[in-house]
Formats: C-alpha cells, sequence, structure tokens
C-alpha cells in the first residue's frame, strides 16, 4: 500500500462571518504517524479536521500534503479519505457497493471493484456481511465498512472525525486496538479527532491539544502529561492538579501543577518538601487505586490519587482533617 | 387505559354488580375505537364500489336501467375499438404528464433541498410553490384558454415580435394543451413528495460522496437520486391515479376534440347508460391498480409512510 504522507498546516484558519472556529493555527504531522485532534467541544478540531479533507473551504492559510498546497483541490485528489462521525454509509447500498463506491466512481469495471472491495472488507474483517444492507449492521460492524470504504482509496492520510464515540465503552476499547493495529499494519498517516484524553494517549505519536480555536500544546502523549505546557493541558489530560502561585508554601511564584499520584497523604511526620493541609470532600475506590478530592486553599480542585494498599494502610474518611504533601521535583511549573 | 383502572380498585359494596359490567369493556374496547373509520371506509368507500360493480352487470335499454346479471356491458367494452383508443389516449396523457412532471418535480425539489441553504428561504420557495393551489382546478385551466387561443396572448405577442406570421394552432385545444394543463395541475404533488424524501438524507453521505471523488451529477446519480426513489414513486402515484380518472381536464382543454376513459364515463352517463359506465369504471379501478401495484413492486415506500 502507499506510504503515508505528511500534512502540514501553516497559520491555518477558519471563520464563520465573525465567529473564527480555527485561529491560525500551525502544525506539521510527520508521514506514517498517528495523530490526535483533543480538545473540548468548539475548540476548533473538527474544523481543522474538516478543512484538511477539502469538506471546509480555508480562510487563510495553506494547507500542505505530501510537498503540494493542496487547499483548492476537491478530497479525492488530496489524497486524503475521511471517515464520518455518523459513518454516513449509503443506505440503499449493500457493504460490497457501499466499499466499491470510490471505485464506482473511478469507472473501474464491475468484477474488478467487486473483488477488491471483497478483500478490503476481509482486511477489517467483515467478509461474511458483504451482501447486508448498514441498517442490518451493529454499530461497530458499520464503523468496520466505513472504515473499508475510507481505505480503499489507497489514501496517503486517513481522517476520522471521532471514530469511537457512538460505540458503547466495551467495542470503544476494541475498537480503539484495531485501528492502532491497521495502523501499525498499513503504515499512512492517520489523523483522529477526539475529545477523549484517554483514546489520544492509547493512540497517538503525536497529541494535539486545542482550545479556542488554537494550538495549546502538541507532542508526544507522554510530555504532554509529564509536562504539561499551560493550566488548560494540565486539566484536559487529567491526572494533575493545578496549584496558583505562591498560595502554598514552598512552592514558586508562578503557577504549577503537580501529579495526583504523586502525593502522599499522613500526619505531622510526612517527610515530604512541600506540605498543605485540607478537608477530606469525597472518597472514590477505582480498585487499583482510591480517589480523594480534597478542599485545599490554593488550588480550586484538589485531587489525591492512591494506590488501594497505601490508602487502606492509614484510611481517611470524608470530612477527616489531612496533610497532603509532595516532593520538589514532582512540582512542574506551568506557563500560563 | 381508564375503565381497567377503575376495576382495579372497586368499591367494596358496588363491586359485583359493576365489576362484570365493566370487564366485558376491555375486550371491546379495541373494536369500539376502530369503529368509526371502519364504518366511514365501508360506507363512503366499498358499499359505492360494490354498487359500481352490481351495477356493471345489470342491462339497460334508452329509458330505464334494471336488476339482471348480463355480461354485455363488458364484452360490448373490451371489443369496441373506441375503448382501446380512448385507453391508448388517456394512457398517453399520464406518461407524457408523469415525465414531465417528474423532471420538473425532481428539478425543483433538487434546489429547494440542496441548493437553498436557510430554512427560512426553503420555507417561503415551498409556499411560493403552491399559490396556484389556492384557486380551483377549473379557473387554472380556463385561464390558459384567453393565453393559448388562437387571437391569444402568446399568439399575438410573438406575431407582432415578428417570430412568427401565422397563429400557432397547436396551442390550445390540442394534447399539447392537454398535457400542459395536467403538469401545471399536478407538479406539485410530484415537487411535494420528492422534496420530503430529499430533505431525509443525511447530508454527510453527499459528503461521503464527495470524499470517495464523486462528481456533483456522479453524487445525484448513485446517492440522491436512488433515495429519492420512495417519494418519487408516491408522487407518481398521485400523477397517474389523477390523470387516468380525469375528464374535466381533457374535455376543457382538447376542446372536445380528444377523449379519455374518464370523458367516456361521463358521457355515458349523461345519456343514463349507468351499467355500462359502471363496467367502464370498473375496468378502470382494476387499471389503475394494476399501474399502482407495478410502481409500489419497483419501489418500497414503507420507509416513507
Amino acid at each position: 500500500m502507499t506510504a503515508g504522507s505528511t500534512v502540514e498546516l501553516v497559520k491555518l484558519r477558519k471563520a464563520y462571518g465573525a465567529t473564527v472556529a480555527v485561529d491560525g493555527i500551525d502544525l506539521r504531522i510527520a508521514a506514517g504517524s498517528y495523530c490526535c485532534l483533543l480538545g473540548p467541544s468548539g475548540c476548533g478540531k473538527t474544523s481543522t479536521l474538516r478543512m484538511i479533507a477539502g469538506h471546509e473551504d480555508i480562510t487563510d492559510g495553506d494547507l500542505l500534503i505530501g510537498d503540494a498546497v493542496v487547499n483548492d483541490d476537491p478530497p479525492a485528489k488530496r489524497g486524503t479519505a475521511m471517515m464520518f462521525q455518523s459513518y454516513a454509509l449509503f443506505p440503499h447500498l449493500d457493504c460490497t457497493d457501499n466499499v466499491a463506491f470510490s471505485l464506482k466512481m473511478k469507472g473501474v469495471p464491475k468484477e474488478e471493484r467487486r473483488r477488491r472491495a471483497g478483500e478490503m472488507l476481509d482486511l477489517v474483517d467483515m467478509g461474511k456481511y458483504a451482501g447486508r444492507l448498514p441498517s442490518q449492521l451493529s454499530g461497530g460492524q458499520q464503523q468496520r465498512v466505513a472504515l473499508a470504504r475510507a481505505l480503499i482509496t489507497r489514501p496517503g492520510v486517513l481522517l476520522l472525525d471521532e471514530p469511537l464515540s457512538a460505540l458503547d465503552p466495551f467495542l470503544r476499547v476494541r475498537m480503539r486496538e484495531e485501528l492502532k493495529r491497521l495502523h501499525r499494519d498499513i503504515g499512512i498517516t492517520f489523523i483522529h479527532v477526539t475529545h477523549s484524553q484517554t483514546e489520544a494517549m492509547a493512540l497517538a505519536d503525536l497529541a494535539v491539544v486545542m482550545n479556542q480555536g488554537r494550538i495549546e500544546q502538541a507532542g508526544p502523549p507522554r510530555e504532554l502529561f509529564n509536562q504539561p505546557r499551560t493550566a488548560f493541558v494540565a486539566r484536559f489530560i487529567g491526572g494533575h492538579n493545578v496549584i496558583e502561585g505562591g498560595a502554598i508554601g514552598g512552592t514558586d511564584a508562578g503557577r504549577c501543577a503537580v501529579r495526583t499520584d504523586r502525593i502522599q497523604l499522613g500526619g505531622a511526620d510526612l517527610p515530604t518538601d512541600i506540605q498543605v493541609e485540607g478537608t477530606v470532600r469525597s472518597l472514590e475506590y477505582h480498585g487499583a487505586s482510591v480517589h480523594l478530592s480534597l478542599d485545599v486553599a490554593g488550588a480550586d480542585e484538589f485531587a489525591v490519587v492512591l494506590d488501594e494498599a497505601r490508602y487502606f494502610d492509614a484510611p481517611v474518611g470524608v470530612g477527616d482533617r489531612v496533610r497532603a504533601g509532595w516532593g520538589r521535583r514532582d512540582v512542574h511549573p506551568l506557563l500560563a | 387505559m381508564t375503565l381497567t383502572a377503575e376495576t382495579s380498585r372497586p368499591s367494596a359494596t358496588a363491586a359485583a354488580g359493576r365489576a362484570r359490567r365493566v370487564r366485558l369493556a376491555p375486550r371491546l374496547a379495541p373494536y369500539l375505537q376502530a369503529a368509526p373509520l371502519t364504518v366511514t371506509l365501508l360506507l363512503f368507500l366499498l358499499v359505492p364500489i360494490l354498487t359500481i360493480v352490481v351495477v356493471s352487470f345489470w342491462d339497460y335499454d334508452s329509458v330505464r336501467f334494471y336488476p339482471d346479471f348480463v355480461l354485455t356491458n363488458y364484452t360490448e367494452l373490451l371489443t369496441s375499438p373506441v375503448t382501446w383508443k380512448t385507453y391508448l389516449n388517456t394512457l398517453k396523457y399520464a406518461a407524457l404528464s408523469w415525465a414531465i412532471t417528474l423532471g420538473i418535480g425532481f428539478t425543483v425539489a433538487y434546489f429547494l433541498a440542496f441548493h437553498v441553504r436557510s430554512t427560512t428561504w426553503q420555507m417561503l420557495l415551498f409556499l411560493v410553490c403552491t399559490i396556484p393551489f389556492w384557486t380551483s382546478n377549473i379557473i387554472r385551466m380556463i385561464s390558459w384558454i384567453p393565453f393559448l387561443g388562437r387571437n391569444g396572448l402568446l399568439n399575438s405577442g410573438l406575431i407582432s415580435a415578428g417570430i412568427i406570421d401565422r397563429p400557432l394552432e397547436f396551442l390550445l385545444f390540442s394534447d399539447f394543451s392537454v398535457v400542459l394543463a395536467f403538469v401545471h395541475l399536478y407538479a406539485l404533488f410530484m415537487v411535494v413528495p420528492i422534496f420530503n424524501s430529499m430533505m431525509r438524507i443525511d447530508r454527510a453521505l453527499i459528503e461521503a460522496a464527495r470524499d470517495g471523488g464523486a462528481s456533483a451529477v456522479q453524487t445525484l446519480w448513485n446517492v440522491i437520486l436512488p433515495l429519492s426513489k420512495p417519494g418519487i414513486a408516491i408522487g407518481s402515484i398521485f400523477v397517474v391515479t389523477l390523470v387516468m380518472g380525469d375528464f374535466i381536464t381533457v374535455r376543457l382543454m382538447s376542446g372536445g376534440q380528444s377523449a379519455s376513459i374518464g370523458l367516456m364515463i361521463a358521457n355515458e352517463i349523461s345519456l343514463l347508460q349507468y351499467p355500462a359506465a359502471a363496467a367502464n369504471a370498473v375496468v378502470l379501478l382494476a387499471v389503475v391498480l394494476i399501474m399502482v401495484v407495478a410502481m409500489l413492486r419497483v419501489v418500497d415506500i414503507r420507509k416513507e409512510l
């Protein structure tokens, strides 16, 4: 199959009248990588994807796929293929004809296109449903067909618009694994829009956190998690407490983030550099870990994630006064 | 249901007597609920049709008709070359009107559904389409006459513009004017169901087609047209049944020079040949039903209803 293409956004901007959806973003996605555009609804991630796909006009800036500026090319010429959120399978065509649609448009003879569609359906494990209509398939099956339909054009870039959001949690995890396997097997560039940071963490080589039409941070998931640049990223990625500058004794002047799983609880003998007192507001048992939420001066939300065994060594209850502490090297300063 | 709710907590003393009276009701209730529609259909649809079928076997002479069981009405009808010619003519009108209203209906619906972006404009333009329906059929037909006549607006306009030097004769009292009137009368019956079908097409499908490299024409042919089929079928049923049963449009617009089955039946009635008219009506009903069934065979309209 064809190798993936690089995708480069240069000062890409999208405005609907006076509302700016995407505010001049720059991004380079390496060929063959798995990129997740991540952010809350309305952050511009879907508009960005639709501009890359060619289903939305570019207001300003340039879009490069491979080495060519493709701003005005129709989708089929860009070498991109899109998998729609609602899957958008043609309800009047069976799986084979759905998958073979783009080949039919290109004028590939019937025998050949049916054969190639069959191979593609086998690839996504849907060969035995080839003759079914979309309405006779489950959500997960429809998704596989949609995937096969997108891949049959041998695109350099596959664009996925919230592909897993319509599935139940169990199926979501399974499809996530399959997307990753597929990405490894065919080696093209994947660009995947999601609002779930778990999805992005699990899949991406490059995770891009967007907020209000701008990129807050782009990097490998591990970098985002361990070195969030801004409070927004720290909060959105989760697993962090954002502490206002100087609010807690021993911290630096600026805003900083501390990972919730690096915090220890204890009495006056807590051996950490930085300590704070708080009241336990709520308590959740999650199996392997216990999640506590504390009322602490200087942080709106203060969460502590304790290993189950460590929590039950010295259990605390809702309303208890506790002392929380963490080491100086666990403090991560934030730019904003 | 309120009746069962009452029986579920009967007052202690009156319980026995009331319970027996009310217990029948739950079983009767569905029948009672269906009764009004059943009675209406029986009285106003089934009984008249049965009457026509019965009368079609009666005999008649020039002054009266009387109960009997004869097949002459049918044999005379089916062996007469006039009948076959008239059927052919009626079918010709139906086919032409169908094809033209389909063309216009699909185009207008497509424009409204896919090119008019704002819902407000869609509704406004849709209402504009219904304006002709604010006047009666007859008025709308008659208004063509001064326009199309030998000395009508169109002919005199064309002559004074120097495009023609003699009035065009085919404009009025011809097949042309009959079909024109049919199209004018019934085009909206095609627009509405097709528009309805098109509005149900998920817009993501159009994008998916574009994503797959389809041109606008290919999208129209491979996606929009197949998904509009139920609307096309419903519109076609409207137009074909209306044209097949019409008599007044053909009489007015052909100036009495052309015939349709409806007109033939009307003439028989005016000559008091009721049994002959009844036989003719039964045959027409059968023909139209066959056409409708054939259309439903081609397109599954269930999901539209």
